[in-house]
């Protein structure tokens, strides 16, 4: 069982003055030899030893034969990659050496059967005894980028950010890693809790709402050792900061049998979705939107109320997101103020769609799509903006320089030109959503099918991203409102 | 899991009042002649049911009687109810309620999770409530908020607004229902699970017409 964590020995585990790699092995193929080559490799500042009971020379650096060698106090945490039966002794020389952490990536443990359950206990029990903080066992690595901290024998090493991420298996913190350097949109923490046997996700879910550098929590579970407390312990941390859940297994219970209806009814998904309700989670549907959820509560402002706009210089995409919104259950699609109108009427040639979709109809070559981003954005009752269509002047822009007429006929220009507009409105997103506090989500198939898009680097460059549809967008702002209502409607400020 | 028993009919809505959530008026009655009576006082129509501990599914068993408009029609379906009863349903009494009128019926309870422990729940009732499975959850205990939200979440949600001449239903009313579900599983520990099924909508205010307590044996 879980006991209260102690935030110090969060830090040993996560930002760590020295590291301890046991069981380092000059093997390319071995996780002794990754681990130590990631950590190496990717300008952790503290200092690292490497032990190896045979001693020689691994990555350049002269390994120590055992942990009494190493230095008193000079490292506070160890990464364990030597068999279970060897644990007893190390952690006990890594405890009189100084360390209060300890991630253990060795498999071997409540995987494997009964004997590896008992030995998970006693691992467990011995980690309390020594004052160590247990991580894993069976764990796939911590990464913390605020150190530069790339302690796992998975990839990728992701860009830094305010993205934390737990997750029960290492498969997902590999993907969310991978989902945070494809977007941009960076991490602070990750960890791969293993078996869990002392420190459970709901613990670091403890840790990254106390965490300076951490935004938001992204996590994976399946199952649940202590539902109760899982629940107490990420309410607490959702009345701080906004979690993310992705949960395996929700058709696995079924229906039960029980001697009630309620019971009958009462399907572990259905009880799971409303303690997250409860307790103030986002839950996902999927793994890139469980990303991409977190990346939109790393970027985004929470909007203040459910009332969004809709821009578009892209005809259809601005009908079927105004579809999806209207049909929302928490958004709702805003009737066009009619100050606004006068305000667009003035600025657009008469077949604008004079609605909310807010068509612009072709008016990309002016200014006025700038001009009534703003006008929309900074409207008081608008408490969201979707922008649509970012992107499609360079689109065109690619077409004509791929051409054989390019650069003559005027091509260059108007290609620099429809490049340099893309960027401006990419730029100005970001800029009116700080200057108004408010999300403006910019959607296009573009962030997928043409990633080198002005448009795109531009956001990626200003730490925002663009969603590959609006229906995406839709979505991450619905968890964004909720969010706000949970925290509002509970006095939570 | 430990043994279960469950409550009559009768004790499981004495409870249920006492938490706060409304029932439907009714009396228990030992003969044929004191629930006429029974029905004569709380005006007709009524229903007549065999109540007993070890009675849990009436329906099933053709236990219950519904919209009995005289004395005659109460005398009768007593003897055929008294009548039904076996050896194994122990100790049993009539229970003679006034037939609740309206047109929507929901399902509301408390269940024992395996991982989460008691919840509370709210659902669309009536012969289809297992087939729509519009049913939303929150653990115990319950705050006023989550009763809300409870409301907000049902995927038919629109089922609570005016329906077919029947005013809306009074929110304020089934979230003190909800909330009274979760203070009577906090303040008795034995409870396993709670039926409320159906809670009627009457008027607009949730009245608690059929319910079944489960406690763990001690």
């Amino acid at each position: 069982m879980s006991t209260a964590p102690d935030l110090e020995r969060f830090r040993s585990l996560f930002e760590p003055k020295g590291i301890i790699v046991a069981g380092a092995s000059s093997h390319p193929g071995k996780f002794g030899f990754v681990a130590a080559h990631n950590i190496l490799a990717h300008g952790y500042a503290g200092r690292v030893f490497l032990t190896n009971r045979e001693g020689g020379t691994i990555l350049d650096e002269t390994a120590y034969r055992s942990v009494d060698e190493i230095p008193d106090g000079a490292a506070d945490l160890v990464f364990v990659c030597t068999p279970p039966a060897s644990l007893p002794e190390l952690l006990a020389s890594c405890a009189r050496k100084g360390v209060k952490a300890a991630f253990v990536s060795s498999a071997g443990f409540g995987e494997a059967g009964a004997e590896g359950l008992a030995a998970e206990r006693a691992l467990a029990a011995l980690c309390a005894e020594l004052g160590i903080l247990l991580a894993g066992p069976n764990g796939q690595g911590i990464i913390s980028t605020p150190v530069s901290l790339c302690a796992q024998i998975i990839a990728p090493y992701p860009p830094a950010g305010r993205i934390a991420v737990a997750s029960q298996s290492g498969g997902f913190v590999q993907a969310f890693l991978n989902y945070a350097r494809s977007s941009g949109v960076g991490v602070s923490r990750a960890v791969s809790a293993g078996n869990s046997a002392s420190t459970t996700v709901a613990d670091y879910l403890e840790y990254f709402a106390a965490d300076a550098a951490t935004d938001v929590s992204l996590i994976y579970v399946e199952g649940l050792a202590d539902g109760r407390a899982f629940f107490e312990k990420a309410r607490a941390a959702a009345a701080r900061k906004p979690i993310v859940v992705l949960k395996g297994g929700v058709t696995a219970g079924g229906q039960r049998a029980a001697a009630s209806h309620t019971g009958a009814l009462a399907t572990d998904d259905k009880v799971f979705d409303g303690m997250c309700r409860q307790a103030g989670l986002s839950r996902a549907s999927t793994v890139e939107e469980a990303f991409e959820i977190a990346a939109s509560f790393a970027v985004h402002p929470l909007p203040r109320g459910p009332r969004v706009f809709v821009l578009t210089t892209a005809g259809g995409w601005g009908v079927l997101t105004a579809d999806r919104i209207s049909q929302s259950r928490d958004l709702e699609l805003l009737p066009l103020p009619p100050d606004l109108l006068a305000a667009f009427d003035s600025r657009l040639p008469p077949r604008w769609s004079r609605n909310n979709p807010a068509d612009l109809a072709g008016s990309e070559t002016r200014d006025t799509v700038l001009e009534c981003l703003e006008l929309a954005v900074a409207h008081a009752d608008v408490d969201a903006v979707v922008l649509l269509g970012v992107g499609i002047q360079s689109n065109l822009g690619d077409l004509e320089r791929r051409g054989r007429f390019y650069p003559g006929h005027g091509l260059e220009r108007i290609v620099e030109y429809h490049e340099r507009q893309d960027a401006r409105y990419a730029t100005a997103t970001v800029e009116l959503s700080r200057k108004y506090g408010k999300p403006v989500l910019v959607a296009t198939e573009l962030a997928d099918a043409q990633p080198t898009n002005p448009g795109i680097v531009k956001l990626k460059e200003l730490g925002s991203f663009a969603y590959a549809s609006s229906h995406q967008a839709a979505t991450a702002l619905e968890h964004l409102y909720r969010y706000r209502r949970y925290r509002d409607r509970r006095g939570l400020a | 899991m430990p043994a279960t028993r469950t409550l009559s009919e009768f004790e499981s809505k004495q409870r249920l009042a006492a938490a706060g959530i409304p029932v439907a008026a009714e009396r228990l009655c030992a003969d044929q002649r004191t629930a006429e009576s029974a029905a004569v006082e709380l005006g007709f129509p009524v229903a007549v049911k065999l109540c007993g501990d070890a009675i849990a599914h009436k329906t099933e068993r053709g236990l219950v009687r519904l919209g009995l408009r005289d004395g005659e029609g109460v005398r009768l379906a007593a003897a055929e109810l008294l009548a039904a009863a076996r050896p194994a349903d122990g100790p049993v009494a009539l229970l003679v309620a006034r037939m609740v009128a309206g047109k929507r019926e929901l399902i509301a309870g408390c269940a024992t999770d395996p991982t989460f422990g008691r919840c509370v729940m709210l659902g669309i009732g009536g012969i289809f409530a297992e087939i729509l499975a519009d049913v939303v959850f929150r653990l115990v205990p319950l705050s006023r908020v989550d009763g809300h939200e409870m409301l907000e979440e049902l995927t038919h949600r629109a089922w609570l607004g005016a329906f077919r001449g029947e005013p809306a239903v009074d929110r304020e009313q089934l979230v003190d229902a909800l909330v009274g579900l979760s203070r009577l599983a906090e303040q008795d520990r034995a409870i396993r699970s709670i039926d409320v099924n159906p809670l009627i909508i009457a008027e607009g205010r949730p009245v608690a017409v059929d319910a079944l307590i489960e406690l763990e044996e001690a």
